[in-house]
């Protein structure tokens, strides 16, 4: 008998604590509700929208991250999607700013196009391997799968391990405009997902070739000449190495308002001074 | 009585919420993936090996194939390794010792994926590149640590089919004159071999659908594999290494690859029903 009503008062107490897992359940279906119907409700401004190339983005929100402690009335808000996504938003009003890491196509040319930075890509290699330079053309040899030994650039024969990026990466898009023109990467080649995983992987592999942003070439790599011309800075600047990037905003029409205080400051001495410390070179002297 | 019927209302409440966003995400898969296997034709598909989405080709059979392979693998590599621990675990140790090895084992289903793959990228692949050659990442990395991740799915079940065969069957045996060892190889494992075939279709199932890990160690590359040493990239990976940029086809693309994985995962549970229905 005792036994029994314990049991129903365990059961009670099970019943009382279902329910209230009930209603938590309820009220966070609600707020999740409320939540994405109505982004930023709180801030008496909407927020500046930027969206776009993940490669642009870490930049971006560093960016907007010095520009809101120095506007704290001004909210930015920074997201990825791609180039492609972000200016397909931008041409349809879903978002102020644009961030692409390719050139406009001709469909898009009634953009307008602010370039903001230059991103050199590094053709990286163990730090062992004796190759200093290599020729355009063999590099797209390489990355179409027609050279797969070192021997083919006149070094003692091995097999090859050549690195690239994943399918719709800024970086690998670039890469290919480049460098492939028309031809495709080898399906034989190794895909990672991010520049550090690129780097992590040629860091520990003799036999690795792969590309990655110059500015996060660091001295557990050693970066290639591209016929002869090191990707330094200045070579970057002046854009004598061949495998350049722009960096652009896109915006509907000449930005206006907060959106063109953003740009201004993107474009001053401390924002492009922000982009060299990031690893980028600036287009403003 | 009122309470109770309130409290049974909030319980299957629950339990539909739970089964409907199941049948969700089943619609919304097929939702977004089946106009671009419309688009392309089944056969364009499933059948080339040709992916390159952002340029208009479709092919995933390399995936298909190298998700198979993988799992395969660690089919090959964990289920021996389970089985036997299994059998140890179940007929074998004393109760002390299956009391420590036990939870020890349970704990191994704790340890996050991407940490096996951190484990892999840093120990497995530098030794698989420095003494069997290629470049590390490979569907042979893929395979051992998936197989050891299987380990608890095909060790716990195992164990589960093994105690389940009645001592009336060992005793018999026993009796009969027989080992403990032959008691448990024609005794004991034919009479649990529904369960044990469970065990590893479920194991299949958790390495079929395993990603992180993968993506870490497989090397991701898009060709058939000649060899074990060859990078592979399986169906999960391709979803999770690019679902992050994709848009329009290649979105659909994607979704169309998770619905060719959940056929395949579909098929894999519901025999591994069929098989325990029949015991």
């Amino acid at each position: 008998m005792l036994r029994r009503s314990r049991d129903s008062a365990n059961l009670m107490a099970s019943g009382r604590l279902l329910s209230v897992m009930g209603l938590l359940w309820g009220c966070l279906f609600f707020l999740a509700v409320l939540g994405g119907c109505q982004p930023g409700k709180s801030s008496l401004n909407p927020p500046l929208v930027i969206a776009g190339s993940t490669s642009v983005q870490p930049f971006a929100e560093k960016l907007a991250e010095i520009y809101m402690q120095r506007n704290p009335q001004v909210r930015l808000d920074v997201q990825g999607g791609g180039s492609s996504a972000g200016i397909y938003a931008v041409s349809h009003g879903a978002c102020d700013l644009a961030a692409a890491s390719r050139e406009l196509v001709a469909a898009e040319r009634h953009l307008v196009e602010i370039p903001i930075a230059l991103d050199g890509i590094a053709v990286i290699v163990h730090p062992s391997n004796p190759l200093r330079s290599m020729r355009l053309e063999d590099l797209r040899a390489v990355f179409a799968g027609r050279i797969t030994n070192w021997k083919g650039l006149g070094l003692p024969p091995r097999p090859m391990d050549l690195i690239t990026r994943e399918e719709g990466s800024g970086t690998r898009e670039a890469f290919e405009h480049l460098v492939m023109g028309q031809e495709e990467i080898t399906p034989a080649a190794l895909v990672q997902d991010s520049n550090g995983a690129v780097r992590e992987i040629v860091a520990g592999d003799p036999q690795a070739l792969g590309y990655i942003s110059a500015g996060l070439v660091d001295h557990r790599v050693k970066a290639l000449a591209i016929d002869g011309i090191a990707p330094t800075r200045a070579n970057i600047k002046n854009r004598t190495y061949r495998l350049v990037r722009r960096f652009l905003l896109v915006a509907r029409a000449a930005p206006a308002g907060p959106a063109k205080d953003f740009v201004d400051f993107v474009l001053s001495v401390q924002g492009q001074s922000l982009l060299e410390a990031e690893g980028l070179v600036g287009v403003v002297e | 009585m009122a309470r109770g019927k309130f409290i049974e209302r909030v319980l299957f409440f629950l339990a539909l919420s739970s089964i409907s966003s199941l049948a969700l995400i089943t619609f919304f898969i097929f939702l977004e993936g089946l106009p671009l296997i419309l688009h392309t034709g089944l056969t364009d598909f499933i059948a080339s090996s040709h992916w390159a989405p952002t340029k208009g080709h479709f092919g995933i059979l390399a995936m298909i194939v190298s998700s198979i392979l993988v799992t395969l693998g660690a089919i090959v590599l964990g289920v021996p390794l389970g089985l036997s621990c299994a059998i140890v675990l179940a007929e074998f140790s004393p109760e002390r010792l299956k009391r420590i090895l036990k939870p020890t084992l349970e704990l191994l289903a704790g340890i996050p994926s991407v940490v096996y793959g951190f484990l892999g990228v840093i120990w497995l692949v530098p030794l698989i590149r420095d003494y069997l050659g290629g470049p590390g990442l490979s569907l042979l990395a893929g395979s051992l640590i998936l197989g050891i991740m299987i380990l608890p799915t095909v060790i716990s079940i195992s164990i589960d089919a093994l105690t389940a065969v009645p001592d009336t069957y060992r005793e018999g045996s026993i009796a009969l004159g027989a080992t403990q060892w032959q008691t448990v190889r024609r005794v004991i494992l034919p009479a649990a071999s529904s369960g044990i075939i469970t065990a590893i279709i479920l194991g299949m199932g958790r390495a079929i659908g395993e990603t992180m890990a993968t993506i870490m160690v497989a090397g991701n590359a898009l060709k058939l594999p000649a060899s074990i040493l060859d990078p592979v990239r399986t169906l999960t990976s391709n979803i999770a290494l690019e679902l992050g940029y994709a848009a329009g086809r290649h979105r659909e693309a994607l979704f169309a690859t998770g619905i060719v994985l959940f056929v395949i995962i579909m098929v894999l549970n519901f025999s591994a029903t069929l098989l325990t229905r029949r015991k």
